[in-house]
C-alpha cells in the first residue's frame, strides 16, 4: 500500500508521512501539484490524500489530473477550512465519509485509507 | 405637577440615546405642538369668527328692532294725539259754521252747545266767544271768564294770523291743568270773532296712559321748551321741568339714544304739527336689552363649551397620532438595530471562519508533530515506559483536540451547507438530544419533562441543525440550574403557522443588562468554567437558517424560557448568507 500525501504545509506532510511509515504504510509527499504529478510519473500509488486548498492548482483539479495518469487511484480529501463550498464540492467528489477535517486523527486517517482501498 | 406626570405622553421627554447613527426622524414634541396649534386654529377660528358675526348681527337686529318699535309707537301715539286735537278743532269749526254769530252770542245756545260737546266728544270744560278786539263777550263754563280781554296775549295774536290755535297746558285760574283750543271765524265785513274752548288735560293723560310701552317705558308730551305737559313716570307731573334736552325740530318721528345719569335711554320723539307739543317716549335700554343679554349669555356659554370640546378632541387626537408615529418610529429604530445586529453577526461569522482557518493549519502541524513524538516513544519503545513524557504528549494532543473542537464549531458557525430537509417529529428530535444529556440531568436530580401537544404536526426541516439547536439550549438550561431544578420542554402550535418549542428552566436567569448580548459570539458568562460564548450565537444562526426565530424571556433568580419558532416547511437555504449580508 503506497500513499501520496499532498499539502502545501511542508511540516505537516513530512511529519504525517513519517508517522504513516512508522505504522508500516509507505508514504511519499509533495507540497505542490506539479511535484505530485512528477511523483506519479516515477512511482505508483494506491491512494492520494489531498488538501483541498493548495496553491495554483486546487485539490479537485489535481485529483482529475492524477486520475488521468493513474486511473485506479483512490482519493481522500483533507481540509483545514470548513467552508460550505469546499465541503460540498469535496464531498460530492469522494463522498462525505472521505472528506476529513484538520487536525487529523492518525488512526482515523488510516482507517479511512483502508476503507477507501477496499471499495 | 402630579397630574402632568400622569398625563404626560410617552414621547414627551423621549431622547433615543440607543438609536446611535439612526436618530429618530422626528422631534415629537414639536410635531405634537404644531399639530395641536394648527388643528386648533383651523377648528376654532371659523367658530369664533361666526360667533362674533352672529353676536353682532343679533345685537344690531335687536337694536334696530327696538328703534323701529319705538318709532312706530311714537308715530302711532302722535297720530292719536294729533287726531284728538284736530277732532276738537273740527268740532269747534263745525259749531262755528253751524251757528250764526248771533246764536253764538246767546248764552243759552252756548250752554246747549257745550253740553252737546261734552256728551259728543268729552274733555270740553268751557266755551267762549271772543270778538276781534280780544274781548270775550260770551262764556259758558265753570270759570267766570266773561268780559276778559285777550288782545295782548300771545296766543290771540298768533291765532289772528294763523286761524287756529292749540295752547300749551297751563293751570289757569283754578289751578287745574288744561289747554285751550280756538278757531277764528272771519265775517263778511272783514271782522272776525274767535270760538274758544278749554279742554281738560285728563283726557290727554288717559290717552297716553293707555299706550302700552315696553322696556319700563314712559310716554309724555312736552313743550319745545322742555316743560312737561302730561305726567311722566320718570320725570314728574305736568308743568315740571324735563331733565332731558328736547331735541331739535324734525318733521318725522325720530329715535335717538342718550344717557341720563349714566343710564342709557332710548328716546323716540315726534313734533306734533300745529301744536306746541312734542311727543316723547323714553325707554330704558337695559330693560329692552334684557332678552338679548340672556341670549348673549347662552351664546357665550355655547362658545366656551365648543372651544373646550374642540380643544380636548384636538389634544386627544394629536396625542394619539403622535404616539402612533412615535411607536412606529420606535419599531423602525428597533428594526435598524436588528439589521445592525444581523450584520454584526454575519461579520463575526466570517471573522470566526478566518480565525478558525488560520489557527487550524498550525494546529494540524502541532497535532502531527506531537503525534509523531508519541509515535516515536511508543512505537520505538525507547521511552514507552516514560509515563511522564507520554503524559506531556497526551496533554498536547488533548489540547489540540480541544482547540480543534473549537475551530470546528467556529467553522460550523460560519458554514451554510446545503442539506436535504426531512419530514420529522420535533418531539423525537428533542428526545434524541435528551438521550445525550439525560444522564447528566438524572445525575443532578433535575426533573426533565417533555410535553408535546397532540396537534403538533410533523415538520420538514434539517434534523442536524435541530439537534444542535436543542443540544445548545438544553445544555444552557442545565448549566443555568443548580442541582434539583426543573427543565420543561413543550411543543405546541403557535398562531402564525409555526411550531413553538419552549425550553424553560428554573435557573439563575439572565440579567436585563446583558439580555441584548446573549446571541453575540464570544459573549459568555461561563468563561471561567470553559464556555466559549458560541453556543447561543450558533443556535441563533442555525435557527435563522431553517427559517425560524427565537425569543427569550427571563427573570433573574426565577429562570429563563427560550422559545424556538419553527416553520412547517423549512425555506430553501440562502447560500453563503454571510458574504452577501456583509456586502
Amino acid at each position: 500500500m503506497r500513499v501520496l500525501l499532498v499539502d502545501d504545509e511542508l511540516e505537516l506532510v513530512t511529519t504525517l508521512a513519517e508517522r504513516l511509515e512508522l505504522r508500516g504504510i509507505a508514504a511519499e509527499w509533495a507540497t505542490s501539484a506539479e511535484e505530485a504529478l512528477r511523483r506519479v510519473e516515477t512511482n505508483t500509488f494506491d491512494i492520494a490524500v489531498l488538501d483541498v486548498k493548495i496553491p495554483k492548482v486546487d485539490g479537485l483539479e489535481l485529483k482529475k489530473r492524477l486520475q488521468e495518469k493513474c486511473p485506479g487511484m483512490k482519493f481522500i480529501f483533507v481540509t483545514g477550512h470548513g467552508s460550505a463550498r469546499d465541503f460540498e464540492t469535496g464531498a460530492s467528489e469522494v463522498g462525505a465519509d472521505y472528506y476529513l477535517v484538520k487536525p487529523l486523527n492518525i488512526e482515523n486517517l488510516i482507517a479511512k485509507i483502508k476503507e477507501a482501498l477496499q471499495r | 405637577m402630579k397630574l402632568w406626570s400622569m398625563l404626560r405622553p410617552e414621547f414627551w421627554d423621549h431622547e433615543d440615546v440607543a438609536a446611535g447613527p439612526y436618530k429618530h426622524l422626528f422631534n415629537f414634541r414639536r410635531m405634537w405642538k404644531s399639530a395641536v396649534f394648527l388643528t386648533a386654529v383651523v377648528a376654532l377660528a371659523p367658530l369664533v369668527f361666526m360667533t362674533v358675526v352672529d353676536y353682532n348681527v343679533n345685537q344690531q337686529a335687536i337694536e334696530s328692532d327696538i328703534s323701529y318699535q319705538t318709532a312706530r309707537l311714537v308715530s302711532n301715539t302722535r297720530r292719536s294725539v294729533s287726531f284728538f286735537l284736530s277732532e276738537r278743532k273740527s268740532a269747534l269749526n263745525f259749531i262755528d259754521k253751524d251757528n250764526t254769530d248771533a246764536a253764538l252770542s246767546d248764552p243759552l245756545r252756548l250752554t246747549a252747545l257745550l253740553d252737546n260737546l261734552k256728551k259728543g266728544f268729552g274733555g270740553f270744560t268751557d266755551l267762549g266767544v271772543i270778538d276781534h278786539k280780544g274781548l270775550q263777550h260770551s262764556y259758558v263754563g265753570p270759570y267766570n271768564l266773561a268780559g276778559i280781554n285777550y288782545s295782548d296775549q300771545e296766543w290771540f295774536k298768533d291765532l289772528v294770523s294763523s286761524g287756529a290755535h292749540v295752547s300749551e297746558v297751563f293751570l289757569g285760574f283754578r289751578q287745574q291743568p288744561h289747554l285751550v283750543v280756538a278757531v277764528k271765524h272771519v265775517l263778511p265785513d272783514g271782522n272776525f270773532y274767535i270760538l274758544r274752548a278749554s279742554i281738560d288735560t285728563q283726557k290727554f293723560n288717559d290717552l297716553l296712559a293707555e299706550v302700552e310701552i315696553s322696556g319700563q317705558g314712559d310716554i309724555f308730551l312736552v313743550t319745545r321748551e322742555g316743560v312737561l305737559q302730561t305726567p311722566s313716570r320718570f320725570f314728574g307731573n305736568a308743568l315740571d321741568r324735563l331733565p332731558l334736552e328736547v331735541p331739535a325740530f324734525a318733521e318725522k318721528t325720530r329715535v335717538m339714544e342718550t344717557d341720563l345719569q349714566a343710564e342709557p335711554l332710548v328716546i323716540g320723539y315726534a313734533f306734533i304739527q300745529e301744536t306746541p307739543f312734542v311727543l316723547m317716549a323714553v325707554k330704558k335700554k337695559a330693560a329692552l336689552m334684557k332678552p338679548w343679554n340672556e341670549t348673549r349669555k347662552k351664546l357665550i356659554i355655547f362658545l366656551a363649551i365648543s372651544i373646550t370640546v374642540i380643544l380636548l378632541v384636538v389634544l386627544g387626537v394629536a396625542t394619539f397620532l403622535v404616539n402612533q408615529i412615535f411607536a412606529d418610529d420606535h419599531k423602525r429604530v428597533m428594526a435598524l438595530h436588528q439589521v445592525e445586529y444581523a450584520n454584526k453577526m454575519a461579520s463575526l461569522g466570517r471573522l470566526s471562519a478566518g480565525i478558525a482557518h488560520e489557527i487550524n493549519n498550525p494546529l494540524a502541524i502541532i497535532n502531527e508533530k506531537a503525534g509523531l513524538i508519541k509515535d516515536l516513544f511508543t512505537l520505538g519503545r525507547q521511552f514507552a515506559e516514560d509515563s511522564k513524557l507520554l503524559g506531556l504528549v497526551d496533554a498536547i494532543l488533548y489540547s489540540v483536540e480541544r482547540c480543534g473542537a473549537i475551530t470546528r464549531r467556529l467553522l460550523n458557525f460560519a458554514r451554510h451547507m446545503d442539506v436535504r430537509p426531512r419530514v420529522l417529529d420535533v418531539g423525537k428530535v428533542v428526545q434524541e438530544v435528551l438521550g445525550f444529556l439525560g444522564k447528566e440531568a438524572e445525575f443532578r436530580s433535575i426533573d426533565v419533562s417533555v410535553q408535546a401537544d397532540p396537534d403538533v404536526p410533523q415538520i420538514e426541516s434539517d434534523p442536524g441543525r435541530l439537534q444542535e439547536i436543542f443540544l445548545n439550549l438544553i445544555n444552557n438550561a442545565l448549566a443555568a440550574m443548580a442541582d434539583g431544578g426543573r427543565l420543561a420542554i413543550t411543543a405546541r402550535r403557535s398562531d402564525d403557522g409555526f411550531i413553538c418549542v419552549t425550553v424553560a428552566d428554573t435557573g439563575c436567569g439572565i440579567p436585563e443588562a446583558i439580555m441584548h448580548r446573549i446571541f453575540e459570539p464570544f459573549f459568555s458568562t461561563k468563561t471561567a468554567s470553559g464556555g466559549t460564548g458560541l453556543g447561543l450565537s450558533i443556535t441563533y444562526g442555525l435557527i435563522q437558517e431553517i427559517g425560524g426565530n427565537i425569543r427569550v424571556k427571563s427573570e433573574v433568580g426565577k429562570g429563563t424560557e427560550f422559545s424556538v419558532f419553527l416553520p412547517l416547511k423549512m425555506p430553501p437555504l440562502r447560500k453563503v448568507k454571510n458574504e452577501s449580508a456583509a456586502g
